[in-house]
């Protein structure tokens, strides 16, 4: 079975989500074009991300009788979106948020499990933490959802993996920073590495989109990526500007990769647990 | 030594499309530099020409009656090379008044004046001209605070405020900035004979070595001495960053309500754009 996976590196404008929501369309006409079967959004697609006290106003249910979700649930029928945006929930806490669209339906929402509150970011100063990490089933297998910081640590994507994602979407808005006499930024091949090392280490897809263009001095560097099961690169947008990257993914790779290479079937996760219980017990 | 070398393509790319996005983005389309002649304000206007085209890139030259002729003739080199529309004006006969006012006026004083004058005439011409003001303070100078508040500081962007002074050379000589420009003595110009480095004390070569350590790698004062800093230089130098802290804020406001400008109530320069 082969997958058309299409990643939109687009710029927003910052708390314009009307404005948002018209380049979601255009990009998703565009895809639909190519015949894309899924098509990848980055983190705080609908809204740009240094939000700091816009949060309240950009926020958006994923429901049909939203203004906003109501036109990318309609274009779901066409092809996958995963769509970033903030997520309120009933109790009025703001979640940076991922959902999976698909016919009409949403499959799944993840809330940001990770934020950074360090350096030049400030999530947790104005967003509520996720509490979950889950796989869930779409027309092409399982998948996994993480934005940005999620997968700066190691335990989600291998949450994901032991809870049987074989595709891992990853999304950022990552500013650019750590320029040295190297051609790629530091923000860059730090993510590139660990894209890499995850779809290796987890014999799956990985795939992560990245936003590009300005808020005040910050650049999204953008340079879309998708890793096969071997941890081969088999897609890379540009860096800085807006692109439309698209890869196809042969899924019957994963079941070649894993009977070279067994790591999923030989993972000893009651190990795992039982060293996990005794270290975090320690007291 | 620490290596502060930069890839000056992918500089070159980041800084030309800031500038482009910060200028558009608000709806302009141009761009006013005060070209001093000296290479901060040489490499702002090369970046600005990349980003918006020669025609968009307004340069002023503000000389004062002491100003060096070199001043003049750098910038007009520029002016030259890069074909930008461009405008002098001598500012002796605004600034002599106040200085005038004063016989007993120190240089500092005379310099920040004049400093203050050229910030006057540069946001008169950006309404003139309909661009924006292009900031030309490095990395250096904004951290030891060797500035005038509210003159040379001022500005709508600055393309090369996360650059130190060595590092703006570098990208210099790879955007084709004459050699005379690059090679000269950094200089306010704001007196005879003054040299950044004379003033200041120290090297820019030296002084980024350890503000690299300092700030970006986040050395502690007795790690840099232990990498062959002298001792009393580092903490000159920290105690000039400390006390120039002012220089790169707002004024704080004094809160009383639930909601202050500048506490909580945030957001971007860029909100809705």
């Amino acid at each position: 079975m082969k997958l058309k996976l299409a990643l939109a590196q687009i710029s927003t404008k910052l708390g314009d989500v009307e404005s948002n929501l018209e380049k979601h369309l255009n990009y998703i006409e565009q895809a639909k074009s190519q015949r894309a079967d899924l098509l990848v959004f980055p983190e705080l697609s609908l809204t740009g991300y240094v939000l700091q006290d816009l949060v309240a106003s950009v926020a958006h249910k994923p429901t049909e009788d939203d203004p906003v979700f109501k036109h990318l649930l309609k274009a779901s029928h066409d092809l996958d979106l995963v769509i970033g945006f903030v997520d309120e929930d009933s109790r009025h806490r703001f979640y940076i948020a991922s959902a999976y669209l698909s016919g009409g339906k949403v499959l799944h929402v993840h809330h940001k499990v990770y934020l950074p509150t360090y350096g030049l970011f400030d999530e947790g100063r104005f967003f509520a933490w996720g509490d979950a990490v889950r796989s869930f089933d779409t027309r092409f297998g399982r998948v996994g959802l993480l934005i940005c910081e999620d997968f700066w640590h190691a335990s989600p994507p291998y949450l994901l993996w032991l809870d049987g994602a074989d595709i891992m979407l990853f999304s950022s808005a990552s500013p650019g920073r750590g320029l040295n006499d190297r051609e790629k930024l530091e923000s860059a091949r730090w993510v590139e590495r660990v894209s890499k090392a995850y779809a290796s280490m987890f014999t799956s897809f990985v795939a992560h989109c990245n936003r590009v263009g300005f808020e005040d001095g910050l650049l999204f560097w953008g340079g879309a990526t998708v890793n096969d099961p071997n941890g081969e690169l088999i897609a890379q947008g540009p860096y800085f500007e807006e692109a439309l990257t698209f890869a196809e993914l042969d899924l019957n790779q994963l079941r070649r990769t894993r009977a070279r290479l067994p790591l999923l079937r030989d993972e000893r996760t009651a190990l795992v647990q039982k060293e996990l219980n005794r270290i975090l017990s320690r007291g | 030594m620490a290596d502060l070398t930069i890839n000056t393509d992918v500089a070159r790319e980041i800084l030309t499309g800031f500038i482009r996005s910060e200028v558009t983005r608000v709806g302009y389309s141009r761009a006013v530099i005060n070209l001093s002649g000296g290479l901060d304000s040489a490499l702002s206007l090369v970046l600005a020409v990349e980003a918006l085209g020669a025609e968009n890139v307004f340069a002023l030259r503000l000389p004062y009656r002491t100003s060096s002729p070199d001043s003049l003739e750098h910038a007009q080199l520029l002016i030259d090379q890069f074909q930008v529309p461009s405008e002098t004006i001598d500012i002796s006969d605004m600034a002599d008044p106040l200085i005038r006012h004063d016989p007993n006026i120190s240089n500092v004083r005379k310099g920040n004046i004049l400093a203050r004058m050229r910030m006057i005439v540069l946001y008169d011409r950006t309404e003139v001209f309909k661009g924006l003001p292009i900031g030309t303070s490095n990395k250096t100078e904004i951290l030891l605070g060797y500035s005038t508040l509210w003159g040379d500081m001022a500005s709508a962007i600055n393309p090369i405020g996360d650059l130190y002074k060595t590092q703006v050379r570098q990208l210099s000589r790879a955007l084709d900035i004459p050699a005379p420009i690059i090679d000269k003595a950094p200089s306010a110009d704001l007196w005879a004979g003054q040299t950044d480095e004379g003033e200041l004390g120290f090297t820019y070569e030296r002084v980024d070595q350890l503000l690299y350590l300092l700030v970006d790698q986040r050395y502690s004062p007795q790690e840099c001495i232990e990498e062959g800093f002298d001792e009393k230089f580092v903490h000159t130098v920290i105690t000039r960053i400390r006390r120039n802290q002012f220089k790169r804020m707002m004024p704080p406001v004094a809160k009383l309500s639930n909601r202050t400008v500048g506490y909580d109530f945030l957001y971007l320069r860029d909100w809705g754009t």
